[in-house]
């Protein structure tokens, strides 16, 4: 009865993952697509909350920059520091950026998306502007999308920015504040995003 | 006299500290070990005080809440007028007085929002985002007891807004307009109104935020330092500071 249940949970997530990677390569249709399929799965019924966080991890595996956004947010010490710690500092924050997004999105709550248009402002940058409407009767909420498209067939999350506030800036001068406090010691820095990741 | 001596001193300071560090990046601090304590102080009193009686707001039915958003947001759009003026912003100076003309009286003292579907949208504007739009920089980042995050340029921009909002002059300095004026009372009322229906409405960001930082006295700062800028500029612009990590 327990293998039973194993296969079926593991035939659910592989057909998940077929969807994921389904999206448009254009920037506009891919955010379009891509935050209607969180929206339904999100607001599944079905979903257990466990259920909604895979989701969202594989979610985000498949469409955000995690490396790029870790490297971001590590500001100039990216350039000063060592190829290891650099590789064990992206380890870690791809854990820490994973489990602070699922506890942010599971608790989520009925909304509907609109995708207002896009700016393309480079090869490798196009902003998708978006708007969110509560369902409880909230004020909308902007939201603009910063998608890497210098890979045209796939594109990818670098940031959002949220009633003009930019979560991959906040993140940066979260860390920065930490780096400074600690004379930019890189592995401090690496251990207290394993301290969240594990507490 | 000795109160008026005690805020020239202030404003001295403060004005010096705004000369001495406005090239200084936003994110300098001016003194921070005690800007930590000042914020813990600050978050001990929301979570016993200011958080409790947002998410009681946050229950109350929906029109009612509407209203008092609408009526607390009416009575500051009276700031964004002479600021407008000073930004030399006429289009915005006229979305200001017939916002709060419109909503005062079809809008039943502000409850109701008519003037928006008129299609006038005043931006909020305080002296601290005129003298960023006259070109002076934040200068050093520190936090205020009770009132939060601030820096050297807005916290005397918040001095000088008691001076230049209409509503201040009636109540606080209990001037005369057409023949009624009201207290302190009434303006410290209408600004802690503000303050609930703003962390209510900021109340699941806030928790999300405390929940997933690691260090969420430099989290907000950021947040408030990034909502100044787009404030000043009255739009939210992309910096693209990304460039750099692809070359």
């Amino acid at each position: 009865m327990r293998k039973t249940f194993t296969y079926l949970c593991l035939i659910f997530f592989f057909s998940q993952s077929s969807l994921l990677s389904s999206y448009s390569s254009n920037p506009k249709d891919f955010i379009n697509e891509l935050v209607t399929d969180a929206i339904e799965k999100l607001a599944d019924e079905n979903l257990d909350k466990n259920q909604k966080a895979s989701f969202v991890e594989d979610l985000a595996l498949k469409n955000v920059d995690i490396n790029a956004l870790g490297l971001y947010t590590l500001g100039e010490l990216r350039k000063s520091s060592s190829k290891e710690d650099i590789v064990n500092y992206q380890k870690t924050f791809e854990k820490y950026f994973l489990k602070s997004l699922t506890s942010r999105l599971t608790d989520y709550s009925s909304s509907k998306f609109e995708v207002l248009g896009n700016e393309r402002k480079s090869d490798n940058y196009t902003i998708v502007k978006s708007k969110i409407i509560p369902d409880d009767g909230s004020p909308q909420i902007k939201i603009d999308w910063r998608v890497y498209t210098k890979n045209p067939e796939k594109p990818l999350i670098r940031d959002l920015i949220v009633e003009g506030l930019s979560l991959a800036r906040t993140q940066k001068e979260e860390f920065a504040s930490i780096l400074i406090s600690n004379n930019n010691d890189i592995k401090i820095l690496i251990n207290k995003l394993e301290d969240f990741v594990n507490d | 006299m000795k109160n008026f001596k005690n805020l020239s001193f202030f404003l001295t300071i403060l004005l010096a500290l705004t000369l001495l560090t406005s090239h200084a990046k936003s994110t300098d601090e001016c003194f921070e070990k005690a800007s930590r304590v000042i914020f813990k102080f600050n978050m001990a009193l929301d979570d016993i005080i200011l958080e409790p009686i947002a998410k009681g707001y946050n229950k109350l039915p929906s029109p009612l809440k509407k209203g008092t958003s609408n009526f607390t947001s009416n009575i500051s759009t009276l700031l964004s007028i002479p600021n407008n003026i000073l930004q030399g912003n006429l289009k915005q100076v006229g979305h200001s007085v017939g916002s709060f003309a419109v909503n005062t009286t079809v809008g039943i003292l502000g409850f109701l929002n008519p003037a928006e579907k008129m299609g006038l949208k005043p931006n909020k504007e305080d002296v601290g985002q005129t003298l960023g739009s006259w070109g002076i920089g934040p200068g050093c980042y520190f936090v205020l007891p009770v009132l939060g995050p601030t820096t050297a340029r807005d916290s005397i921009g918040l001095i000088a807004d008691t001076f230049v909002d209409p509503f201040a002059q009636v109540t606080i300095r209990e001037n005369e307009i057409l023949s009624s004026s009201g207290n302190a009372l009434d303006y410290y009322s209408v600004k802690g109104m503000t303050a609930v229906d703003y962390r209510a409405d900021n109340d699941k960001s806030l928790e999300s935020l405390e929940k997933n930082s690691i260090d969420l006295y430099s989290s907000l700062k950021s947040v408030y330092l990034q909502d100044r800028e787009n404030k000043i500029r009255n739009s939210i612009e992309d910096q693209d500071e990304w460039g750099n990590l692809d070359n």
